[in-house]
């Protein structure tokens, strides 16, 4: 195992030094709450010297984006950091970077999105890029924000994947809350990440080659396909990866984070940084003999189906949380977890959670009651709360879909 | 594009919508079955340019002009229009220094000869040299 620093680090530092670290050729950023000191942190590296890539500030988020996008079809390692509205400017080329196989790596420091403009945490962006074919990775504390960054480098340039990555930490949660954690010394930090490999770089004149071509209906679906195919195929990548990681750090990751689930009848399935709070509410009630577990989804795209069935197989009641409004539906990753119910005909009782809209706080107390909910489905053999229920919201009690 | 491009599964293009300019070695000009020069643009035009040999200084502005390389110079004097690639812009016919110009927007079905004789006269109110 690799030798290591102990810091006291918040998020955006954390993935700023990883980012510095990975020795990028082209950051181009515009900053936004609460991502800002992230590429606030990186222009001081270039600035003091530490780095000797290009750091490129531009006019908008869409230009931010674009201008990764060149950068990286140039033939050159890059990345970028945003959040909420800067994600959603960003959109329609975050579609370009991955489906011309651009291995960009963004940290999203996640927000709510307008309107009503909100600058705190939850996953509304990233459900907002849910289907525009990054990885996406989620780190639910500073430590991972940064493990995570690094990882991201890798998974992306792997010659058998080559897509863009997205590494995703709650805002100001784990973004602007520091922490004691630890790091990699600068080369071995390097050395894992290694060097970059240009794959047909724009600039390579004795190999001329077009980007962003037009596909009409001869082709268009072909591509896509393609592209489906090489992030489905990403999975045992991701996993390879994390491992080395590991095996260097001797901290372990893997796409679906088990917490207490083995002999856990009620299990709370949840991604950021209510992770940690899960965490300590499970202990809590497992000392009072309840048996509960958790599982964390640190792989959000592709989504880890196979590891998700394995986490649930002994669950009687499940209850996942999404941290964005579902808008007419249920939310995302419940309906992920239906999906991976049915596929491998498990059947529990499957209740929803909107939580932490814009920052809303979310307690152990406020989890406990979820695996109180939990508990009275498993104990009636059937699910006998709303599909949809909310979480600290002030007003008359509000359900969808009794 | 061959049939046989057309045809290709998913697992056999180039990820990520990659086009390559040539096959092997650049310098040896073998063009890719994706390169534009293998695409006729030509049903983009309304209005071709028409050139005039006789009026012609060599200048080679609407070589440098064309937004399309569809002037195909010969000898650094001007050699001759590509018609599969001319999107009929007008350009080059805008940058021509002499007078009458040399190249002349013409209806695209007008034949060539047919134009030639309808050449436009010298403007006399233009002055030699003039920027104008």
């Amino acid at each position: 195992m690799a030798k290591q620093h102990r810091v006291v680090w918040d998020g955006n530092m954390a993935a700023s030094q990883a980012m510095r670290q990975a020795q990028i050729d082209v950051v181009a950023a515009y900053p936004i709450t609460p991502s800002t000191p992230i590429v606030q942190n990186y222009s001081q590296f270039v600035a003091d010297g530490e780095v000797e890539g290009e750091f490129v500030m531009v006019e908008s988020e869409h230009s931010a984006m674009s201008a990764c996008v060149g950068a990286a079809a140039g033939g050159g390692r890059v990345a970028t950091a945003t959040s909420s509205q800067g994600y959603a400017l960003m959109v329609e080329v975050i579609y370009q970077a991955s489906g011309m196989r651009l291995p960009i790596v963004m940290n999203v420091v996640n927000r709510a999105l307008a309107a009503p403009l909100n600058i705190h945490g939850d996953h509304s962006d990233m459900y907002l890029g849910r289907d525009a074919g990054w990885i996406n990775l989620v780190a639910n504390n500073p430590q991972e924000a940064y493990d995570l960054c690094l990882c991201a480098f890798k998974i992306a340039e792997d010659m058998r994947v080559r897509l863009p990555v997205a590494v995703n930490q709650d805002g100001f949660l784990v973004s602007h809350t520091a922490e004691v954690g630890e790091h990699l010394e600068d080369a071995d930090a390097y050395g894992f990440v290694g060097d970059y490999t240009a794959h047909n770089p724009m600039l390579d004149p004795a190999k001329p080659v077009t980007y962003g071509a037009q596909t009409e209906g001869e082709w268009h679906y072909e591509h896509k396909m393609r592209q489906n195919y090489a992030l489905v195929n990403a999975v045992p990548v991701v996993e390879e990866v994390l491992k080395a990681y590991s095996q260097l750090s001797g901290r372990d990751y893997a796409p679906v984070e088990c917490y207490q689930t083995e002999d856990a009848d009620e299990l709370i399935i949840c991604m950021g940084s209510v992770v940690g709070t899960t965490t300590m509410t499970v202990d809590r009630l497992r000392k009072a003999g309840r048996k509960v577990g958790m599982v964390a989804i640190r792989l959000w795209r592709p989504f880890p189906k196979e590891a998700l069935a394995a986490a649930i197989k002994n669950a009687k009641s499940i209850a996942v949380l999404d941290r964005s409004c579902p808008m007419g539906t249920t939310g995302a990753l419940y309906n992920e977890t239906a999906a991976v119910m049915v596929e491998n005909d498990k059947s529990a009782n499957l209740i929803n959670y909107i939580y932490g809209l814009g920052g809303r706080d979310t307690t152990t107390e406020h989890l406990e009651g979820i695996f109180d909910d939990a508990a009275e489905c498993t104990k009636a053999g059937k699910r006998v709360k709303p599909i949809i229920q909310t979480i600290n919201l002030r007003g008359k009690s509000l359900s969808f879909y009794e | 594009m061959t049939e046989e491009h057309l045809l290709k599964g998913w697992e056999e293009f180039e990820a990520g919508a990659l086009l390559f300019s040539f096959e092997g070695d650049p310098s040896q000009r073998k063009f890719h079955e994706n390169n534009s020069i293998h695409h006729s643009v030509a049903d983009w035009r309304v209005l071709k340019p028409v050139f005039n040999e006789e009026l012609c200084i060599h200048c080679q502005f609407c070589w440098v002009f064309c937004p399309d390389t569809s002037i195909i110079p010969k000898d650094k004097k001007f050699g001759e229009i590509d018609y599969v690639h001319c999107k009929g812009c007008g350009i080059c016919s805008d940058v021509c220094p002499t007078n009458p110009k040399s190249l002349v927007m013409f209806a695209n079905q007008t034949p060539i000869e047919e134009a030639l004789r309808n050449w436009p006269a010298k403007d006399e109110k233009k002055k030699e040299n003039s920027d104008g």
